[in-house]
Formats: C-alpha cells, structure tokens, sequence
C-alpha cells in the first residue's frame, strides 16, 4: 500500500511536469530547454544548490506542521498565519533582547514557536470549545496574523525609517553559518582558494536545514513512537472511538493545533533569523502555509517525506525563477504545474487507469480489476 | 392466499449469478414471483438476498442470467428501469433525506412541477394524500423525516415506491427497527396490498414473521438457492436448518445463575440527547454480580443514552451511579473504565474500532498509556504485538495478523476485537450493547459464549438489544424500557414474548410500579 | 445629516466590496449543497478575474468580458468535477489543486497576452461594466443632500444589483424548483437519490460547473467594476472569505450574502475611517471583519451544520 502511494506520487510528478511542459510549448517555449535552464539553474553552480536548499527549509516545516496536522485529523490552513506570528515575534525578540550569541537566537527561536503555537492553539480551543471548524478559524487567523504582523511593524520603535519593515535583528541573534567569518579576512582568503565553499557559503546559508531535518525525525518519532501519538493519531482517524477509549478529545485537539502551529512559528523564525533578519510590511499573503500544504500532499502527510517532497517543491520554484531571464518564459508554469502533481495525487483511481492501460501497452498481462 | 394468480408470472430471474471480483455472492439463482403472493427470501446475513434483490432494482449488474419481468425479459441497467417496470424498493436503512418533507421525499425523481421545473407542493400533497388514503398508510405531509417515527418512516418508503406506480414491492428486512405491534400492522399492510393486486417480496432472516406473512418462501445460503417452499407446508425449524445448513438450537446454553451481591446502582438519573431532550428519565436499576440483565425495547426509547451515560460519553444531568459503592456520576470514560466497566459499543465502527489502525493498535486502545505497552511516554512495541498475538489467538480472530488493519477484518472478526480487548480487562460490569447485530450464527454463538462466562465468573453484564429474542435468550432478568424509563423487570424464566412486546411499546406506562 | 450621508458611503462602499463575495459564495452554496466540498472557489474567481480583464479589454466590450469570466470559472470548475465526482478524488486536496492553478494559469497567460507584463492593461472607464443608475440622481436635483445619500448608496455597478438578484436566483432555485430539490438531495443523501432514479454524477457535475461559473462572476466583479484590471494579488483570499461567508451563512445563500455583506461592511467601514484622516491604524481597522466573524461564530455554538454528504465522495456501486 505504501509502496502503491509512493509510486503515485512519482507519476504525478512525471505527470505534472508533462502538462507544464506542454503548456510551455502550446505558448511557443521549448519545453526541453525550458526544463534543462531549470536543472541547470539549481545544479549547475554550488551557490543554487544553497539557494535551494533555504529556499525549501521553510516549506520543510510548514509542510510538517500541515501534514502532522493531517494525521490528527485536522486540517491547517492557518500554517500560514502561524508562519507570520513566528516570523513576527522572532524579529522583535531578536532586535529588541540584548542577549550573547547561541542563546539569543534559541530565546528567539523559543519565542516563535511560542507564538505560532499560540495562534495555533486559538483555533484548536475555538474547535473543542465552540466546534468551530478550524478551516473557516484558520483562514480568519492568517489574515489577522497579517495585519497584526503590519501593524506592529509600523509600531515607531520597531520600524526601520524610511523603509517598509521593522528594524533588522542584531547580529548576535543570527543563525547563518559563518557568517562572519565569511566576511573576515581570513575567510576571504580561504575561500578564495576553494571556489566550491566560496560559491556554496554565499548565501545566506543557516542553520535551519538542520534544524528542519530535526523537527522531521522528531515528529515521525512523536507520531510513530510515543503514547502522545498515539493519542493524537487514534483522535484523528476516529473521534468517537477515542473518546470511547477514554482519549481526551478536546485536549488533543488544542494541543495538536498548537503543535502544528508551533512548527509553523519555528518556520518564520528560523527564516528571520536566517534568511531575511527582518519583517516586512506585507501587501498579501506570502504564501508558504500554502505550499506548506501542497508539500505535505505531496509527501502523503509523512514528515520525513517532506524533506524531498519541499526540496522538489523548492527546487521547482528556484529553477523556475530562472526561466523568465534565460528564456522569457512565465515562471507561473511552475504554480501549474505543482497544481496537476496535486490534482494527480488527489486522483490515484485516474493513475491506477492510466497505469493499467500502460501495462496493457507494453503485452503485461494485468489482472482485471473488477 | 386466495389473492394469488399462479397464471402470472411477475418476476422470473433466471440463472442469475453476481460475482464482486472473486467473492460470488449469488450463484446461479431462478427465482420465480406470482401475481399477489408475499414471497419471503430467507436467509442469513451476507447469504446474498440484499445482492439478489439489487440485481432485480437495477443496482447492481449481474455477471450473467435473464430477468424477465411480467413476461418480458428486461436489461434492468438502472433503478430507472425497474420503476418504470413496476418495480419498487424499500431498503433496510431507509433512504429518506433527513431534512426534506414528506412529501419531498416522495416526489424525488419524480416531481410534479409546472413546465418551467418549479416545484407544484401543493398538488404534490394532494397526489400523497390520495395514495396514502387508499392503501391506509397514514402519513403526515408536511413533516420533515427527522421528526417522525421509524415506524412512518416505513409507511413513506412504501408510499415513494406507490407514488412510483410499484405493482411489485421488494421490502428489505422491514421488521428490523419496529416493535412487535408494528410487525403486526406492517404484516397488515403487506396483507392488504396484495388484495388490492400487488406483488411483495420480503427480505428477512426472521422465521417467525415469514410464518405469519409469507406465502412461499425462497431459501438461499452462501450465495446459492436451495429451495422455494409453500410456507404452510413447513415448520420454523425446517426453515432454519435450511437457512444455516446445520441443525440449530435456538438456546443459549448456561446453568443457573448465582446472584451475588449489587454491583451497579442507577439511582433516578435523567440524560438528554443531541438535541437536548431528555430521553432518559428519572431511572433507576441495579445490576448484580453473577447476572445478565438484559434491557429490552424499541431503539430509540433512551437506551443508546443511557449507555453513553453509564460510560461516561454523555452528561447525567441528574441522579447518581454508583459502582461497586463508588460514585462514577459524571467521571471521565478513562476513571470509569479504571473503576471496573468496560463496555461493547452499539456501533463497533463508529465508537469500537479506530478502522485506519491496526488489530494491534485497536488492542490497546484503553490501555495503551500502560505497562507494559508503554514505558514513560514511549509505546513499547513489542509487547503490544506479543499481546495482540496472544488475544487473537484466544480469540480466534481472522486472520491471524496482529498488522491487519482494523477495516480489512469481516465484522464478526471486528466484534471479536472488541470482546477480547473488552473481556481482557477483567471488568466487574461489562456493558454490551447489540453485540451481535449484523454477525453470522457462528459469530453470535461465540460472543454469546463469552457473555454468558463472563456472568459465570461472578462478573455483571448489562446487555441492551434491540433483539428481543437475543434478551430473552441470555437474561437472568430483563428489564424493559421504554420513553426512557423502566416500565417492568421480568425474571428471564418467566417471560414471554407477548407480555414483553406489550410493555416494549409503552403497555405498561401508568401501571402501578413494581 | 452628516452621519446619514456618511452612512450612505459606507453602505456604498460595502455593496460594492461585498459584490465579488456574493456571486463567489453563491457558488459555494450551490457547490456545497451537491455535496461537493469546493475550497477551489478562490481559483476559480482568480481565472474569472483574469478572463473577465481579458476579454473585456480585447473586445471593449465588458458584459463579454464579465461572459468569459462565468466560462472560465467554469472550465476550472469542470476539472474540480471531474476529480471529485468521477475520479472519487478528496475534495479539499483538489481544491488546493485548483488554487495552485487558477493562479499560476491566470499570471501565465497575462503575461503571454500582454508582453510579459504581470497585470492586464485597464479599461478605459467606458468599457468598466456601466453604473445603470449613474447620473440619475444628480439629474433630480444637485444641492439636496439626500439625493447625494441615495446617490452614494444606489449608484452602484450593475454587477452589484446582478449579484443581489443572484441571490434571490439561488434561493428560488435550491428550494423551489425540481433541480434545487436534486441538487440538495444528492448533497444530503446521494444513494436515496441515486435509487429514486436521479442521476447524482450529472447533478453534481451541474453543481459544481455552476459555482465555478458564479466565482468566475465574481472575479470578473473584482477586475472589471471595483478596479478596471487583472493583476497579480487581486484575488488574495476573496475565494477564501466567500467560503467563510458561506459557512457564516449555514450553506443557505440568503445567509451567505447577510456573511459577505458583513465583510463588505467592515472593508467599507477601513475604507471610510481611512478617508476622515481618524487616528486609528488602518491595520487594525482591517483586522477588524476577521475577528468579528470570528466572535459572531463563538456565538453559533454547534448550530453550524452542512448538508450531511458534504465531502465525501460518492461512488457508483
């Protein structure tokens, strides 16, 4: 059975980049080259495969805080509303506490979690407490988290002047990887002696891969493991016989949403104190809760698959944002084409045809399904 | 019997076989209906009736065979089909739409509308109100489903299937959810349709009600027909073993009872619904050790309630229960399972068996938190398998695989989970409630065995069946409810069924108590 | 009369902002009463938004571009459909597919039709849907104020008093006619119905390409009366309020319009207080419908209730 999914997944991914290609060339793109710019703009140079690699971290976690969210029966479309508060909360305490390196960046850390586990949490209590469905209290709360998210960094003391988001945090709260050192001249002179280090260290390479591949094992271990999981596992898949079992419904269901949203907050925080150093006044959405979702779709809901299924998800949209200077070609075919891997993963009896027909193709002989 | 015109055949299904992948749930079937007779299909669940009578509704397919209706044969590839054919279906789980009217519910799929498709209610109703005149099926128009009684319910199933112009009716076991004084109407009904020239097949396995209804009767057993009899040329018995293959005994082997001291006291509790009335009111019953007591009634009348009280799934909004002299009143599931009660849920789907988990998840499922299946926090998986094996192998679950997911087990093997995670943990009341709906013989002995040496070991069982026949069975007393009180308790060796079924429908209710 | 003319902007305001929400919602109470779960909707009126732009300014005509938008939103529906009815796909999964696509389509093509550029070129304010009202009032009489109140609230875009009519289509159609009786049975209990001979699979393929067909109005209602194109974040969660709209609303589209009329109100109440110059933060301003929606759930205890079959898909046996 899991093997039959996994096998899905890799159709529809085949499938999907298809359909994109074929979009590309009824617009008049060479799919082909299209596809190899993309390949090339992700392997071709150590820097990309950096890019990549932080491009995809936070999609690593919100689609972990999505698909944990999944296996307990809930479904979190507020990943990205938790994201924000994370990312929020994480800036404030890295600009405004004056704390030593390594515990300034975990009290940080510590505190978007906090956040986004809260802003989680207020849907799971509005869900046990008054049966509000989450999906309708979670897209309430991403566009809450947003404007709260402006609104304090429009707050005097926390907004850079003359710039449209907050003060950046102070150095000693960063998780980047040698950062400084990359910039001394000790580091110069190494680097410039080894051009594969150089070129991978020049992005704002950090910690939050490592600490995004940790969340994943720990979640997989938590699910899988332990007598929380099961808990939470047996309230997901049926209600009823968890309470029946003596399960405390309510109580699961508040502490899985803020789990979840947990791990969303860490994904803000790790990406501020990684990434950006800073809030941004937002317009819109950004939408990593919404690729979070599709991550986790694609990973089955399984939190160790995430890690490949955002890498290819990251992968996807860093080659792809090379496809509008290289060849001029909307790098919007990469949201359609992540759409019809979805569509086919939501369709496995339409794999299961195509499949079948295939093998009858090919002279196999296939058992008649019915 | 003189309503039956044997020059015409209605139904004649010839060689009719439906096979579901490998599994053959009809094999080879004729079966042959006349003008006006009531004809029983007998047989045990899954033997293939409902998949028979599918076949003749148009929805299923057979694999192969002829149906050939009042004389012409007929490709019935759709419900559709058999309506215009005269054929109707009242299922056993009615399908009525919960919040639709009455009469809405009749006129689905064959509005009367004006030419613009908007809906005419009012002529609609008249058309409903005529039928239901006719045929003394008394229903009210305008109310919606959710609010009527199961027993209208029925009356509407059968009025759609007139509504549709059915000559002939194919009722699937329309006993199962009424009290033995609508049986006795719904046999009335039946009766009376076929004097006015209707045809009605009846799915059932209740030899009694095929007895008293039924002209002939067509026997199928795993899928294959053994026989179509003239019911009066033969005896109950006669249609059992014909039915299960085997001579069966209808009674529950067990010696007497030794009643031991009160274990279980209801003192006047009161319990509300989903929709926050009360339905179980002011009761009262104490349950003793070393006794089956067994709760009869109609569904419907509190029990389900009741049950979620006990268990601590639903408020007791008033009263006190107390086990072993403890006050359980209102503790979570958890402390009254700890406090010596285990329970067999009605619905071993919804509330048994998380169905996603494996046999040896569903194992643990109160204890999990436990020694030894788990040690500060962490599952210890081992030994929930090693467990697992143990009770599957005691309890005789198929197939021995303790990775089986819950879903992909037969409902007898579903149910035998449940009574070994249940009986494991040694309880002082187990509370089981329909635990045999829907098995097969073998599957209702074997739970049957288990209940009764649970009362042998000195242990309670409160047992609420909406079968009258399993309560009176296996019950030391029985206590019938009804509008959610007690109305009597009955000592098992002198009830009969006659009494019982009086007071199940309320022929009790402003007598003196007892 | 400075309050009452105030209020005459503010209920304008609303009207037009609760617009686009109205024809979306509807569609996800037609949808939703199928028994198709259509979280899609916010794809759907994305491409509609874009077709609506498109076609509008191509043909100078804006009733065919608001046409298109209905076929567009409809085409993406009818995918929606396909995975949900015929291939038994989880609805909520294939409405995340929808709005991956919807988009990422709609950017695309833009920037196909429009050399690379990211949002349509305007409309000149002639080929905007017309204001059918427009003028009327100032033609009664300049200097009386409460000609300028009734100007203020009825001076609205023609897509303003369709999506209301819509609403009394909708209703009429769910609980008067034979199709509205269907449709809800099939969301409630496809298998009675199935067995009563109604075809559940074309019913809800119907639904479900009628509430694309409404969400793609509703974009159109965005980008070609409320502004005058298709940009990239002009659909930034509409789909998602009229879904919430719907839910506020008890999937019965009388109720879903009271829900989007209240989002509208709190969207003209920002729009209002931004214009007096008030001391108030326009971000906490625009908070505000969010929370209030859900404060006004808190007190719907458990009365939020769907039609039962919602979501599940139905399969043929």
């Amino acid at each position: 059975m899991k093997g039959n999914k996994f096998v899905i997944t890799l159709i529809s991914i085949l499938l999907g980049l298809i359909i994109g290609g074929i979009a590309l060339s009824i617009t008049g793109f060479n799919p082909i080259e299209a596809y190899k710019t993309m390949f090339k703009g992700v392997f071709s140079n150590p820097r990309y495969i950096s890019w990549t690699i932080i491009r995809s971290t936070p999609l690593i976690l919100t689609g972990i805080s999505v698909s944990f969210a999944f296996k307990t029966g809930l479904f979190n479309i507020g990943a990205e509303g938790q994201y924000i508060v994370g990312s929020l909360v994480a800036t404030m305490v890295g600009y405004f506490f004056h704390l030593p390196p390594i515990i300034h960046p975990i009290v940080a850390i510590l505190a978007g979690i906090l956040a986004g586990a809260i802003w989680g949490g207020i849907a799971g209590y509005l869900k046990s407490k008054f049966g509000i469905n989450e999906v309708i209290t979670t897209i309430m709360l991403n566009w809450t988290a947003l404007y709260f998210s402006n609104f304090m960094v429009f707050w005097e003391p926390f907004k850079r002047p003359n710039r449209d988001a907050s003060e950046r945090i102070l150095d000693s709260a960063s998780i980047q990887i040698l950062e400084k050192w990359k910039t001394s001249d000790a580091g110069r002179a190494f680097l410039a002696n080894n051009n594969f280090l150089k070129e991978f260290l020049n992005p704002p390479v950090n910690f939050g891969i490592i600490i995004a591949i940790l969340v994943a094992i720990l979640i997989w271990y938590l699910l899988k493991h332990t007598t929380l999981g099961y808990q939470l596992r047996a309230v997901g898949f049926n209600k009823d016989a968890a309470e029946y079992g003596g399960i405390d419904i309510k109580r699961n269901t508040i502490l899985a949403m803020m789990i979840a949203g947990a791990i969303s907050g860490l994904s803000g925080a790790t990406q501020v104190l990684g990434v950006s150093k800073e809030t941004a006044i937002l317009a819109t959405m950004e939408g990593y809760g919404f690729d979070g979702m599709a991550v986790a779709l694609i990973a089955n809901s399984n939190p160790l698959a995430c890690i490949p299924a955002a890498l290819l998800f990251g992968g996807l949209k860093y080659g792809g944002s090379k496809l509008q200077p290289t060849m001029g070609a909307p790098i919007e075919v990469i949201n359609i084409t992540i759409g019809v891997i979805i569509m086919f993963i939501a369709m496995p009896k339409l794999i299961d045809i195509i499949a079948s027909v295939r093998r009858r193709k090919r002279g196999v002989e296939v058992e008649d399904s019915k | 019997m003189n309503t039956i015109d044997y020059n015409t055949k209605v139904i004649e299904m010839k060689n009719i076989t439906k096979k579901f992948g490998d599994f053959v749930a009809n094999d080879n079937i004729d079966l042959v209906v006349h003008k006006g007779e009531i004809h029983a299909l007998l047989g045990e669940n899954g033997a293939g009736k409902t998949t028979l009578m599918n076949v003749l509704y148009g929805l299923y397919q057979p694999t192969s065979g002829e149906i050939f209706i009042n004389g012409k044969k007929v490709e019935v590839t759709n419900p559709n089909v058999a309506i215009e054919n005269g054929i109707g279906m009242v299922h056993q789980h009615f399908m009525l739409v919960d919040n639709f009217t009455v009469v809405e519910n009749i006129i689905l799929g064959m509005e009367t509308t004006n030419k613009f498709g908007v809906l005419d209610i009012k002529k609609a109703r008249e058309e409903v109100e005529e039928l239901s005149n006719r045929y003394g099926l008394y229903v009210d128009p305008d109310a919606k489903i959710e609010d009527i009684s199961v027993g209208m319910q029925q009356r509407v199933e059968i009025l759609k299937a007139l509504y549709r112009g059915a000559d002939i009716l194919i009722l699937d076991e329309p006993t199962a959810v009424l009290t033995p004084q609508e049986i006795e109407e719904i046999i009335e009904i039946m009766k009376n349709l076929t004097k006015q020239g209707k045809t009605i097949i009846i799915i059932t396995h209740k030899l009694k009600e095929i007895k008293q209804s039924a002209d002939y009767c067509t026997i199928i057993r795993r899928g294959k027909k053994i026989d179509t009899v003239k019911v009066e040329d033969v005896t109950e018995e006669d249609l059992a073993s014909m039915m299960v293959g085997r001579e069966i005994s209808f009674k529950v082997d067990k010696k007497e009872a030794e009643i031991g001291d009160v274990i279980l006291e209801i003192h006047n509790i009161t319990v509300k619904d989903n929709r926050d009335l009360e339905v179980v009111k002011n009761f009262s019953l104490k349950l003793h050790k070393g006794e089956i007591l067994g709760i009869a009634g109609v569904d419907g009348n509190g029990q389900s309630e009741l049950v979620e009280a006990l268990t601590g799934l639903r408020k007791v909004e008033a009263g006190r229960v107390l086990l072993q002299g403890k006050d359980i009143t209102n503790l979570s599931p958890k402390e009254i399972m700890e406090s010596g009660m285990s329970h067999i849920p009605e619905d071993r789907q919804k509330r048994g068996l998380v169905l996603d988990f494996t046999v040896a998840e569903n194992m643990i499922l109160e204890n999990y938190h436990k020694e030894p299946f788990s040690t500060k926090g962490r599952l210890n998986h081992k030994s929930i398998s090693q467990f697992a094996q143990e009770l599957i192998e005691k309890f005789d679950v198929r197939p021995r695989n303790e990775n089986q997911i819950a879903a992909a087990l037969s409902g007898g093997n579903q149910q035998k989970v449940i009574l070994a995670r249940e009986i494991t943990n040694d309880p002082e009341v187990l509370l089981a409630v329909q635990p045999t709906r829907g098995l097969d013989v073998g599957a209702i002995e074997f739970v049957h065995k288990y209940l009764v040496e649970q009362r042998d070991k000195g242990k309670a069982v409160l047992l609420v069946s909406f079968e009258l026949d399993e309560v009176m069975d296996l019950s030391d007393r029985i206590a019938v409810i009804y509008d959610g009180q007690i109305v009597d308790i009955i000592d098992g060796k002198d009830a009969d069924e006659k009494t019982i079924g009086f007071l199940m429908a309320g022929g009790g209710v402003g007598d003196e108590r007892k | 009369m400075k309050i009452l003319s105030d209020l005459g902007v503010i209920i304008g305001i609303t009207l037009m902002y609760s617009a686009p929400l109205i024809y979306t919602s509807l569609g996800g109470v037609l949808s939703e009463n199928a028994g198709v779960v259509n979280i899609g909707l916010e794809g759907m009126m994305t491409i509609g938004a874009f077709a609506g732009a498109t076609v509008a300014y191509f043909t100078q005509n804006p009733w065919l571009g608001f046409i298109a938008a209905g076929i567009a939103g409809g085409l993406l529906a009818l995918l929606h459909a396909i995975a949900c009815v015929s291939f038994t796909a989880d609805h909520v999964v294939s409405g995340i597919a929808i709005n991956f696509i919807g988009p990422g389509l709609s950017i695309f093509l833009t920037k196909i039709f429009f050399d690379g550029a990211a949002m349509t070129i305007p409309l000149d304010l002639d080929n905007k849907i017309p204001r059918p009202l427009n003028g009327i009032f100032a033609s009664i009489s300049t200097q009386n104020r409460l000609v300028d109140i009734l100007d203020s609230i009825f001076n609205q875009y023609a897509t303003v008093y369709i999506a209301l009519f819509l609403v009394l289509v909708v209703w009429f159609l769910l609980y008067k006619t034979k199709l509205g009786l269907r449709i809800r049975s099939v969301g409630e209990h496809p298998k009675a119905a199935e067995t009563l001979g109604v075809n559940v699979y074309r019913i809800k393929y119907l639904a479900v390409i009628l509430s694309g067909v409404l969400a793609g109005f509703g974009g159109a209602a965005m980008s070609i009366a409320v502004i005058s194109n298709y940009r990239a974040a002009l659909i930034s969660g509409q789909g998602f309020i009229a879904l919430a709209a719907m839910i506020f609303g008890k999937w019965k589209p009388q109720g879903a319009m009271w829900g989007c009329l209240l989002f509208g109100a709190a969207q003209g109440l920002v729009v209002y207080l931004g214009s007096t110059g008030l001391e108030i933060s326009s971000q906490l301003l625009a908070m505000l419908p969010y929370i209030i929606t859900l404060i006004i759930l808190m007190g719907f205890v458990g009365e939020a209730r769907g039609p039962k079959a919602n979501g599940i898909p139905y399969e043929k046996e």
